[in-house]
């Protein structure tokens, strides 16, 4: 698929200003720039799990989505897209919808409502293999609720229910790898990504996401401010150091088969990552360097991992 | 022109959702639901309806996606029994706040724990607060015929409401009784096409459904709930009618059995009326003015219907197949009692809890329940208002 | 079918709140200006500005539009100040400054 940067910003903007997400918000930032990837003249019906993103975007009576979107619950995000987009083929089998009319289907869900409550719904969305994208913004945490730890909360992070304490270093678990786990399912395309190459990566890959027959899935890293307690103009370095690293490497799976996106010609240590972030500081005091260490080592284990299954 | 046939109470409801064809049907199974869409599963597989049958994961799924394609525009529901239902439970709020047609044929089955898979009213009675409509059917007939009248009611404009078509496990859903069915042109022409004025995939008008609403809002949104759902009584009536008009069969919001005169009466739900009226039909023929309402529509309830059709008895039984764990009685006691006191009743009445997990309820039990009720009337001594009937005590 | 914001504010009575409280219009949080959370908004210095275009990518709050030529003024009703354009400038173009 072809990336003209003039023509994709000249798309009409399918989110509104107005919402209430917090200043500086990353979600906001992924959800708008996936938007973008519809084609022109494509409508969409929006899926939202509970969340920040769903509580700030649709307050009665102010909407911020362009195009029809539905909230249901936090659990069930997967499935209540399966009966939108079975409604979808029933209309459009029953003369009911012109067969010029056509509607995309994308969720949003944070790492919440997707890796942990919403797994089960998502998972069998995806294995019934309905037509849409699910996409997650992971910040690592339940941060509509304050900043709780979810399965996708790195290792070793403050959060309010792993806090760093005499006794404590933060989460002791390491994260889960969800975007393996979807790859796993067999879906035609799952990809990560984030806020690098002025949103290249994610163009491309949301537009494949979108455009692809069957279930799709994309976990994008969105930072959020308030819960790793970074600078917030920052947001854009924490993405890249988060690549650099290979914390968050970017690939896509195409049906099955691992593409390596982006190779970082000199891996930067971890602590890159870390040390910009508030949610780490602990691990940055005198006798805790081996804790950066373990986190290394974790890093390393994952990427290795991935250029394997990219060969 | 009428067909006569022998259905179980599950073929009964599938039949009647293939003259319905509707949109979207998302199902799980569990006992003992579990036939419907298994039938329906294989009227899809020979091409007999334009549904788009998605087998979710769980029955929360089942109700979340059919919440989806109700509001997408579709004409959705699912099936379920006990433990699905309470699956639910959340999403059946979100079904009936975001006013959404959605049915559900349930098959009613006792709730967990114990895990039990035989009938009693545990499951629908936990959801009655959550803004569904309820009907409940005495057998199979009565099935069949509010499955073909849900939609009607449902999507009426001054209700818009969810709605549940209730049976009782095993006692109907899987047992074979003659019935009555109707042409599938007349089904379709009854039920008519569903045109929602906004849904999700109007390319014309986007539309959001779901929103987070502060306080200053969410009161007035329950209360136009509660006005729809005040709505929804004359609605079943009229379409009850016209149902009535097609079909020969009448329906109100509760039958009368021998109430003409009756002096002691017993109210309750579903299959066991039947029973009961075998019991009146003993007693009347010595001499008792015994009689029966059995409630048909148990939300919204008719408590002034019911309180003017016990105006003249000297004693009621309110006969509950389900236990509020109130130590004061079982929710239809509790409905109408309430109901019975705002008319300022004098009669007598006493909260029977019966026929848990599907414990057998005979024609000389509801025998005795008369005998006691006239007893009282007689002594002018309830003894205890809230007691169980059927179940082994210590001598 | 527009929706009538008018009528639904915080004193509307329950009659006249859309039925599921569905709103059946798109984008009405324009009408939400959350530019007041902020004191501080960015100022572009448009002699410096070679339109890369990736303030109006970033901005999490669509408050930096993009015309079909080129980024127009900065929506100060909703921005909220985030300051992420003012960073990620790869020409020092913007400036966060106090109103």
């Amino acid at each position: 698929m072809s990336y003209n940067f003039k023509e994709i910003m000249s798309r009409p903007e399918r989110l509104a200003p107005g919402h209430r997400m917090c200043a500086g918000c990353g979600g906001t930032i992924a959800a708008r720039n996936v938007l973008r990837a519809l084609h022109p003249g494509d409508h969409a019906v929006i899926g939202n799990a509970t969340g920040c993103m769903e509580v700030s975007t649709f307050m009665y009576p102010y909407t911020a989505w362009q195009d029809s979107y539905i909230h249901n619950a936090f659990e069930n995000a997967g499935a209540t897209i399966s009966g939108v987009e079975g409604a979808y083929n029933v209309l459009k089998r029953k003369g009911k919808l012109k067969e010029d009319e056509t509607f995309k289907f994308i969720t949003f869900g944070g790492d919440g409502g997707t890796y942990d409550i919403g797994f089960q719904s998502l998972s069998g969305a995806v294995e019934r293999n309905h037509d849409f994208v699910y996409v997650c913004y992971d910040n690592g945490a339940y941060m509509n609720t304050g900043i709780q730890r979810s399965s996708a909360t790195p290792m070793y992070a403050d959060t309010t229910t792993t806090p760093v304490g005499s006794q404590s270093n933060g989460k002791p678990q390491n994260r889960k790898d969800l975007t393996n786990i979807l790859v796993e399912h067999d879906i035609p395309y799952a990809a990560q990504t984030t806020f690098v190459q002025n949103f290249r990566d994610l163009h491309i890959k949301a537009e494949k996401a979108i455009y692809t027959p069957g279930a799709a899935f994309l976990n994008i890293m969105a930072p959020c401010p308030r819960g790793w307690r970074y600078n917030t103009p920052e947001i854009i370095d924490i993405c890249e150091l988060g690549v650099e690293t290979c914390y968050w490497p970017l690939f896509e799976v195409i049906e099955g088969e691992y593409h390596l996106s982006y190779e970082p010609k000199k891996k930067l240590p971890i602590e890159d990552f870390l040390r910009p972030q508030g949610r780490f500081k602990h691990l940055f005091k005198k006798g805790n360097e081996h804790l950066i260490e373990e986190f290394q080592k974790e890093v390393d284990r994952r990427w290795e991992r991935l250029l394997k299954k990219c060969k | 022109m009428a067909k006569r046939d022998r259905l179980s109470g599950n073929e009964a409801i599938a039949y009647a959702l293939r003259q319905i064809n509707p949109d979207v049907f998302p199902a799980f199974p569990i006992t003992p639901s579990t036939e419907i869409p298994q039938y329906f599963a294989s009227f899809v597989a020979n091409g007999q309806v334009d549904t788009e049958f998605i087998p979710v994961e769980s029955e929360h799924s089942s109700m979340s996606a059919a919440i989806g394609a109700s509001a997408a525009g579709a004409r959705s529901l699912t099936a379920t029994s006990s433990c699905g239902l309470a699956l639910m439970w959340e999403e059946l709020y979100v079904a009936a706040s975001n006013r959404l047609p959605v049915a559900l044929a349930l098959v009613n089955r006792a709730l967990s724990g114990p895990i039990n898979i035989n009938c009693d009213h545990s499951d629908s009675m936990g959801a009655r607060d959550s803004g569904w409509i309820q009907i409940y059917a005495e057998n199979n007939q009565e099935a069949y015929d509010n499955m073909v009248q849900a939609y009607r009611i449902a999507e009426h404009e001054d209700v818009r409401l969810p709605i549940m078509i209730c049976q009782d496990g095993f006692i109907t859903s899987h047992a074979v009784e003659n019935i009555t069915l109707l042409e599938d042109e007349e089904v379709k022409g009854f039920v008519g096409e569903y045109e929602p004025e906004h849904y999700l995939l109007n390319p014309e008008c986007p539309t959001a459904v779901g929103p987070y609403s502060v306080t200053d809002y969410y009161m007035e949104a329950k209360r136009a709930q509660a006005e729809a759902m005040q709505n929804a009584k004359q609605v079943i009536l009229d379409v009850a009618k016209e149902f009535g008009e097609m079909s020969g069969r009448t329906y109100g919001l509760f039958e009368e059995y021998q109430m003409e005169d009756a002096e002691y009466a017993v109210i309750m739900i579903g299959s066991a009326a039947g029973t009961t009226k075998d019991a009146i039909d003993q007693l009347r023929a010595a001499g008792k003015k015994v009689g029966l309402i059995k409630l048909r529509v148990f939300r919204p309830f008719p408590a002034d219907e019911i309180a003017a059709a016990l105006a003249n008895v000297k004693a009621v039984a309110v006969m509950d197949r389900a236990d509020s764990f109130s130590d004061h009685g079982g929710p239809l006691g509790a409905e109408v009692m309430a109901a019975l006191f705002r008319a300022r009743s004098q009669a007598y009445a006493i909260n029977i809890v019966y026929g848990l997990g599907g414990r057998d309820v005979r024609v000389e039990d509801m025998k005795g329940v008369y005998a006691e009720l006239e007893r009282i009337a007689e002594t002018g001594e309830t003894g205890d208002t809230y007691r169980y009937m059927g179940v082994r005590e210590q001598a | 079918m527009a929706v009538d914001l008018e009528k639904l504010n915080l004193k509307a009575p329950w009659q006249d709140l859309t039925v599921g409280m569905m709103i059946h219009e798109g984008g009405t949080s324009k009408e939400f200006h959350t530019g007041e959370w902020t004191a501080v908004k960015p100022h572009v210095n448009e002699n410096i500005c070679r339109q890369c275009l990736l303030c109006v990518q970033v901005c999490p709050d669509s408050a930096i539009p993009y015309d079909g030529n080129g980024r127009v003024e900065v929506d100060t009703d909703h921005c909220k100040g985030c300051g992420i354009c003012a960073h990620v400038c790869p020409f020092g173009a913007i400036e966060m400054e106090g109103f």
